[in-house]
């Protein structure tokens, strides 16, 4: 009879945060009621609890959150010195790594995401965004994006539900960095960390209206992006909407950048280091349940080697461990909604449906709250709608390639190109294949990487415009001296 | 096994030489990952008593003495006298001149008498040289044998001379007649390979040879086991199986000090190889100390208080 490691529940405490019953609008400085008083609630995804009611922000609101962000640039941000911005950043970054363990938390409970994942990736990262933009805030003539580089003025920024912290800080750091204030709008399902953001920024001393954070749903967003005292508009969400908002913004002088869908790529040669390539490959996919732009939901693996790497595959995914967030040992966390549940779901029965074989480990999944297991598609080929649709969830396509020139063909047989992954161990291959991919991140025997020094961004119908790294500035600065 | 022991050095190179590569970043990141592991309560509780039961206690001192020994051979059966439900260790490991000493101390017990052997820890010496010291333990009636491999041969390419000495110790480990055989560990000594491309490449040449055992180090060198080495040589055996359907052990050495280390190693066993491999049959800890902060850990998930040092018998 052999012994079962089993891994007794090792949940981490929930008492480290405090949820408030409900939350009102940041506004200026301070926590305010919306206009018409109306609230929405958010829950627990793995269990449907509702953790607290949020305000929804009507037209009336941007109005009032744009007009406190550009009173704070004309009184006080735009005249600080970029070492005195820096401060407020540093200040910031420090705070956060601080009440880290406040925010994993928080972030766990309220988008499903696995604890490690929160703790370990989200958080730091975030922090480490305002870090590096921290940096930059006095040394922006000397970024190389020409000699007098000025700020915007008001920028709205839509973010979504996958890495809410995350992308508040790709979004927000870079912006105050380099002189802007900003009005935020979290995504519905996700508001809490961001609200909780909003209690560092009191904090940290930060001026009133330099953040702004309004909370609510589509016409919240839209609320944002029509009007007519933003200077910039910054977007990350579906390829949809972010089609809608370039249509709203055209002809205006609103500058836009914009990161959206993605179906990338993860290309395994037969001489790839196997063991490494299946850990890219797990990562590639069910990191953050496959909520990822960036995922490499396409695996293309050469077909000498196909039946290999997908029986290893698959028996690595017998270990993934998928159940309660806040588990310390969860790899796999819940899905965010019960919409995107019903989206996976549908475009899994397309899979099937279109003669691709499925197939999950065994896992138990909890009864309440929204969940799918792990899944892989093999025997995809690229019409399948599988291989061309963001299914945006834990479900992988493997498709096969013969040669160099079918993998980079099919890599790039998609309407996005936001990354895409190389595993080989022959470094000349890698530069090779890299050059001809058309993804913004190549990835090398390696995936799902994020540094805030490394610009990201897509191509196609990905998005345009890059967040990190020195390129990630310009996208708030005027840098002819046209504006 | 696969026809390589008539192969020429050439063609048991270009099959080595053929096993997929490691990425250092990718093995590192992900032993970084199973570290993060969190063993509470009742699975910790299994995994600290699993973990004394796989113990190799070893004493490897130029000065060791019969006293040393018999002292070691007494606390492997009795880790604990303040509990008498601890479990033995697995073995006591010493140089080959103790085999005796040990084999009476531990009678019937049950705990194996490991000798390490082949002019341990360099392996510098003659092939006659080690088959004669390695008879001298067995003859001395050691169950198992920890030899090392000639290292120098390997680096310098020469696979087929490694293959041919822990071929030649294979066969001087068996025992006539019905008396069991010694069990022989092969130690790859990881520190000097230096590459995680070379241990998987002597990982296969061992196995290839007939280890029973595949073992990381001798604890004389540095850095001597460590987690990425030791997930790469349980993928080693993991992928053996599947080709061949036999089982072959794994033993890290040297360094592991600490119980958390400890069930790291365990989570990696049953994560990486399976948990077929959770049992002293096919996993080892060679190590001297870890065997007290295991036993102190103990105590504390017994009694719910943390001892101390003194609590603990140091032999």
């Amino acid at each position: 009879m052999t012994p079962r490691f089993e891994y007794a529940p090792a949940p981490e405490s929930r008492s480290v945060v405090d949820i408030a019953s409900s939350y009102g609008l940041f506004i200026g400085g301070e926590f305010v009621d919306p206009a018409d008083g109306k609230s929405f609630k958010t829950i627990n995804p793995a269990t449907e609890e509702k953790l607290a009611d949020v305000s929804e922000a009507n037209a009336a609101d941007v109005d009032k959150a744009v007009r406190a962000a550009r009173r704070a640039y004309d009184r006080t941000w735009s005249r600080l010195s970029g070492a005195e911005r820096g401060k407020y950043l540093f200040r910031i970054a420090r705070i956060m790594a601080e009440r880290a363990r406040e925010f994993a938390v928080l972030e766990t409970l309220d988008n499903g995401k696995p604890i490690k994942e929160s703790r370990d990736v989200d958080v730091p990262t975030a922090a480490a965004h305002f870090f590096y933009h921290a940096g930059w805030a006095d040394k922006l003539d000397y970024a190389g994006l020409g000699p007098n580089p000025r700020s915007l003025g008001v920028v709205g920024q839509v973010i979504p539900w996958n890495f809410p912290l995350l992308m508040l800080a790709w979004k927000i750091a870079p912006a105050l960095a380099t002189g802007n204030t900003v009005v935020l709008k979290p995504a519905e399902t996700t508001p809490l960390t961001a609200l909780l953001f909003a209690d560092v920024c009191r904090q940290a001393d930060l001026p009133p209206g330099v953040v702004n954070i309004v909370t609510g749903a589509g016409a919240t967003g839209q609320a944002l992006i029509e009007h007519p005292d933003i200077d910039k508009i910054a977007f990350t969400g579906s390829t949809g909407v972010g089609k809608s908002i370039a249509r709203t913004i055209a002809g205006t002088r609103k500058r836009l950048s914009l990161e959206l869908g993605g179906k990338a790529a993860n290309i395994v040669f037969d001489d790839a280091p196997v063991d490494q390539a299946v850990e890219g490959i797990v990562n590639g996919i069910f990191f953050n349940q496959g909520h990822v732009c960036c995922a490499g939901s396409r695996l293309l693996v050469q077909e000498s080697v196909a039946d290999d790497v997908i029986h290893r595959l698959q028996r690595r995914l017998q270990t993934l461990r998928v159940g309660d967030p806040l588990d310390k040992n969860t790899d796999v966390g819940a899905i965010n909604s019960a919409a995107q549940l019903a989206r996976i779901t549908e475009l899994v029965k397309a899979g099937e449906a279109e003669g691709a074989q499925r197939w999950s480990p065994e896992c138990t999944l909890p009864e309440r709250g929204y969940w799918f297991a792990p899944t892989v598609f093999t025997g995809v080929s690229q019409s399948h709608r599988i291989a061309q649709e963001e299914i945006f969830g834990p479900v992988l396509s493997v498709l096969t390639f013969r040669t160099p020139d079918e993998a980079v063909a099919k890599a790039n047989n998609t309407p996005y190109g936001l990354s895409a992954g190389i595993w080989t161990d022959k470094g000349s291959r890698i530069l090779a294949i890299a050059d001809r991919l058309r993804a913004g991140v190549v990835w090398a025997n390696t995936f799902n990487r994020f540094d805030p020094t490394s610009p990201f961004g897509g191509y196609k119908e990905s998005g345009y415009g890059r967040e990190g790294g020195r390129q990630g500035l310009a996208a708030y600065l005027d840098t002819e001296g046209t504006h | 096994m696969l026809g390589v022991a008539s192969l020429t050095n050439k063609a048991l190179r270009t099959w080595l030489h053929g096993l997929p590569g490691v990425d250092q970043v990718g093995i590192e990141a992900r032993a970084a990952a199973l570290a993060t592991r969190s063993i509470k309560t009742t699975s910790k509780s299994w995994a600290i008593d699993t973990a004394i039961g796989m113990i190799d206690l070893t004493t490897l001192e130029g000065a060791d003495t019969p006293g040393k020994v018999r002292s070691l051979c007494a606390k492997a059966q009795l880790p604990d006298p303040s509990d008498l439900g601890t479990p033995q260790v697995a073995a006591v490991c010493v140089y080959g001149d103790m085999v005796g000493i040990a084999k009476e101390a531990l009678g019937s017990s049950g705990i194996h008498v490991a000798a390490v052997a082949t002019a341990f820890p360099s392996g510098r010496a003659s092939l006659a040289v080690k088959l004669a010291d390695t008879k001298d333990a067995v003859k001395a009636g050691a169950d198992e044998i920890d030899m090392v491999i000639d290292r120098g041969a390997f680096l310098s390419g020469d696979y087929r001379l490694v293959f041919d000495q822990i071929a030649a110790v294979k066969e001087v480990c068996a025992r006539p007649g019905d008396a069991p055989d010694a069990h022989l560990k092969v130690i790859l000594e990881t520190g000097e390979l230096a590459t995680y491309d070379n241990v998987r490449r002597a990982s296969w040449l061992a196995m290839l040879a007939g280890a029973d055992f595949i073992k990381t180090s001798t604890g004389k060198v540095q850095p001597a086991a460590t987690m990425p080495v030791t997930l790469l040589m349980l993928e080693a055996v993991r992928d053996w199986r599947e080709l061949t359907g036999e089982m072959v052990g794994v033993k890290p050495a040297g360094g592991i000090r600490t119980s958390k280390d400890a069930l790291r190693y365990l989570v990696m066993v049953s994560e990486i190889a399976g948990d077929d491999w959770l049992s002293p049959d096919w996993f080892r800890f060679g190590a001297s100390s870890l065997l007290t902060d295991l036993l102190l850990q103990r105590q504390k998930l017994r009694t719910g208080a943390y001892s101390g040092a003194d609590y603990v018998t140091i032999d």
